[in-house]
């Protein structure tokens, strides 16, 4: 693999996005393996001010007010001509929600596959080899693009962040537009009542729970702990904890000393919010979740048993 | 306006994978299956918007022999459907790309102005089918949807695209269009089981051609494997009280006791 390793940037709010800093440092040693150069293509309205902060190679920069902010379909259009004119071997982008769109609307614009979820992109015997994740983490399968060349979404967290420098950056024409999808702002939630980024002891509990009633033996726990209850996403849709408590992909991104989870599976989507806890104890019944991967500790247990029995000896 | 909503059946988590003797797929032989967890939200945000506004919803699932399509159509007419179709035979489920041409043909003679979609499938290796069937379409597309509003006139609708720490971005869309829905406002409402049981025998299941079939999805898998959980996590056995003590003393090596001393 000799060739372009391309880049999608993400940002937003003026800021480029950590999961692009983390594409950037694969891409780089995956260029430095193979001998290719990592491109990073950079879309947006003013935003060229932002390229030389990323570790690549070159920097395209598309400016275009209809790229003001993301649009899946103004991205899709302006990024297909400048794929199609450079053939590049690898196309990088983030799991993200624009990542989906953009990856699977590219794949199926340009002809090119695509390997989803991927945790690793390594190159062996000349050319990449993907590894990605399958049925919410219980299944890792490694890919090879049968034409050698494509696309991959990588989820966050994959990989370690670029560093330095100093990239050639050009200017490049917006191709084409397409402003079926209009941009029209960034909605923030309101401050909870608690910040769970700041909490060193989170407990958090998952669909496992089985009822609302039984939060209680949590919120118990998570009080003798002088901590707080954080949760997965099935715990905030259903109304049970407030949205702000809701760790992961869509939630929030914490760092907790203690990080203990409650009959949560550890969905690839759970696991980017937590990996980083100091120290991770996981309790669920089923001896094969993903969650044990990334845990310290773990127990086959049933949380109903095992919490009240925990916030009892603490007590003591 | 007219609703089209793709469904689809996914192996039940609550059950054991295994990888079959190739070592590059599962092991069907005993597997489970249940809806995907987002189509049903994509159902019910179908439902609930022609229930508030008027229109049609139509479910397409692909003819697949593994699992119960018939059952999972039977459902979405339980639930409010105004018609089901299956697209295509298959054994099992194809890759991402072949749902995608498949449905991409069928929906050349399904009247549609707004597709729903599952936000994403446990099982996809190759992409979402929605961004794949909306490009293949030439419609615009949106993932990640957490809220839609159609406009008045119904040519375009306001969709919320969820980004990290509850942000979302606000969209106008105009139609037709596909959205990958993330959740829906209401939960997915209930069918009652004998109503399902009643319509697999009486209600009419329609069939469409999936047309000539894409390239497939262009990936080789050399290896599956469930990774190695709890090889990195010290596991604590006994009783949940001896859990509990264990977890105790764990927490107190680091500090933390009881009493809710931060
Ligand atoms: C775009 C996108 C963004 C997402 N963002 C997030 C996010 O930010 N955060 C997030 O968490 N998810 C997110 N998800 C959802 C994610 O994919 C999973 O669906 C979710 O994390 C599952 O939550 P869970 O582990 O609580 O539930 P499940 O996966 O249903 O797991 C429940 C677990 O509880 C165990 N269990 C059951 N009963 C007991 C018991 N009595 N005792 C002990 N254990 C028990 C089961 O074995 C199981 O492992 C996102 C998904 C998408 C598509
Ligand atoms: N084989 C299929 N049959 C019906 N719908 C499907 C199929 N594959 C994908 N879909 C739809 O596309 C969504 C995303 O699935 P996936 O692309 O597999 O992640 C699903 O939730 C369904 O709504």
């Amino acid at each position: 693999m000799s060739g372009e390793i391309l880049v999608v940037v993400e940002h937003r709010d003026g800021a480029i996005l950590d999961t692009t800093h983390e594409l950037l440092g694969r891409a780089s040693a995956l260029a430095a393996q193979g001998g290719g150069a990592t491109v990073a293509v950079l879309l947006g309205s003013g935003v060229a001010g932002l390229a030389g902060s990323l570790s690549a190679s070159r920097v395209l920069v598309v400016e275009d007010p209809g790229l003001e902010s993301f649009s899946p379909s103004a991205y899709q259009a302006a990024l297909v001509p400048i794929i199609k004119e450079r053939a590049p071997d690898l196309v990088l982008v983030a799991n993200s929600g624009p990542g989906m769109d953009v990856a699977a609307g590219l794949s199926a614009a340009l002809g090119l596959p695509l390997a989803a979820y991927a945790v690793d992109v390594t190159l062996e015997g000349g050319s990449p080899l993907v590894t990605c994740q399958l049925y919410a983490g219980k299944i890792q399968a490694k890919v090879r693009f049968t034409g050698g060349r494509g696309i991959v979404t990588v989820v966050a967290g994959s990989f370690a962040p670029g560093t330095g420098g100093s990239p050639a950056v050009e200017q490049v024409a917006a191709g084409a537009s397409d402003a079926r999808i209009r941009f029209k702002g960034l909605l923030k939630p309101e401050a909870g009542d608690v910040d769970i980024t700041r909490e060193s002891v989170l407990v958090s509990v998952g669909r496992g729970i089985g009822e609302q009633d039984n939060l209680e033996l949590v919120e118990a726990l998570a009080a003798a702990l002088g901590g707080a209850v954080s949760s997965s996403r099935p715990i905030a849709d259903a109304g049970w904890l407030p949205r702000t408590r809701q760790v992961g992909k869509s939630g929030l991104k914490v760092k907790p000393k203690v990080y203990i989870a409650l009959g949560i599976s550890g969905a690839p989507e759970h696991l980017e919010g937590m990996r980083g806890a100091e120290l991770i104890i996981a309790v669920n019944s089923d001896a094969r979740a993903p969650i044990f991967s990334v845990a310290h500790y773990g127990a086959v247990a049933d949380l109903l048993d095992v919490v009240p029995a925990l916030t009892a000896k603490l007590g003591s | 306006m007219d609703y089209v909503v793709l469904l689809k059946q996914v192996p039940d988590l609550a059950e054991e994978l295994e990888i079959d003797a190739d070592g590059t797929g599962l092991d069907r032989e005993w597997m489970s299956f249940v809806a995907s967890e987002w189509d049903e939200y994509a159902l019910e945000e179908a439902l609930h918007l022609r229930d508030a506004s008027g229109g049609t919803v139509t479910c397409l699932a692909l003819g697949v022999e593994a699992g119960a399509v018939d059952e999972l159509l039977a459902t979405g007419l339980a639930r409010g459907a105004d018609r089901v179709v299956k697209v295509g035979s298959y054994e099992q489920n194809p890759d991402s790309h072949t749902a995608a041409a498949a449905f991409a043909s069928a929906l050349g003679s399904v009247k549609h102005d707004l597709v729903l979609t599952g936000v994403q499938a446990i099982d996809d290796l190759d992409g979402q089918v929605g961004p794949l069937v909306a490009t293949l379409l030439g419609h615009p597309h949106v993932s990640v949807v957490t809220h839609i509003a159609v406009a008045a006139g119904g040519s375009s609708v306001t969709v919320h695209q969820e980004y990290a720490g509850g942000v979302v971005g606000e969209f106008e869309v105009d139609l037709p269009a596909v959205l990958g829905v993330q959740t829906s406002r209401e939960a997915p409402r209930y069918a009652p089981v004998s109503r399902v049981r009643q319509l697999m025998k009486t209600a009419t299941i329609e069939s469409l051609e999936a047309g000539t079939p894409g390239t497939g999805s262009g990936l080789t898998i050399e290896s599956m494997s469930v990774p190695e959980s709890g090889t990195t996590a010290e596991m604590i056995t006994g009783n949940p009280g001896a859990i509990a003590e264990r977890i105790a003393a764990i927490l107190a090596e680091r500090g933390i006791t009881g009493g809710g001393a931060r």
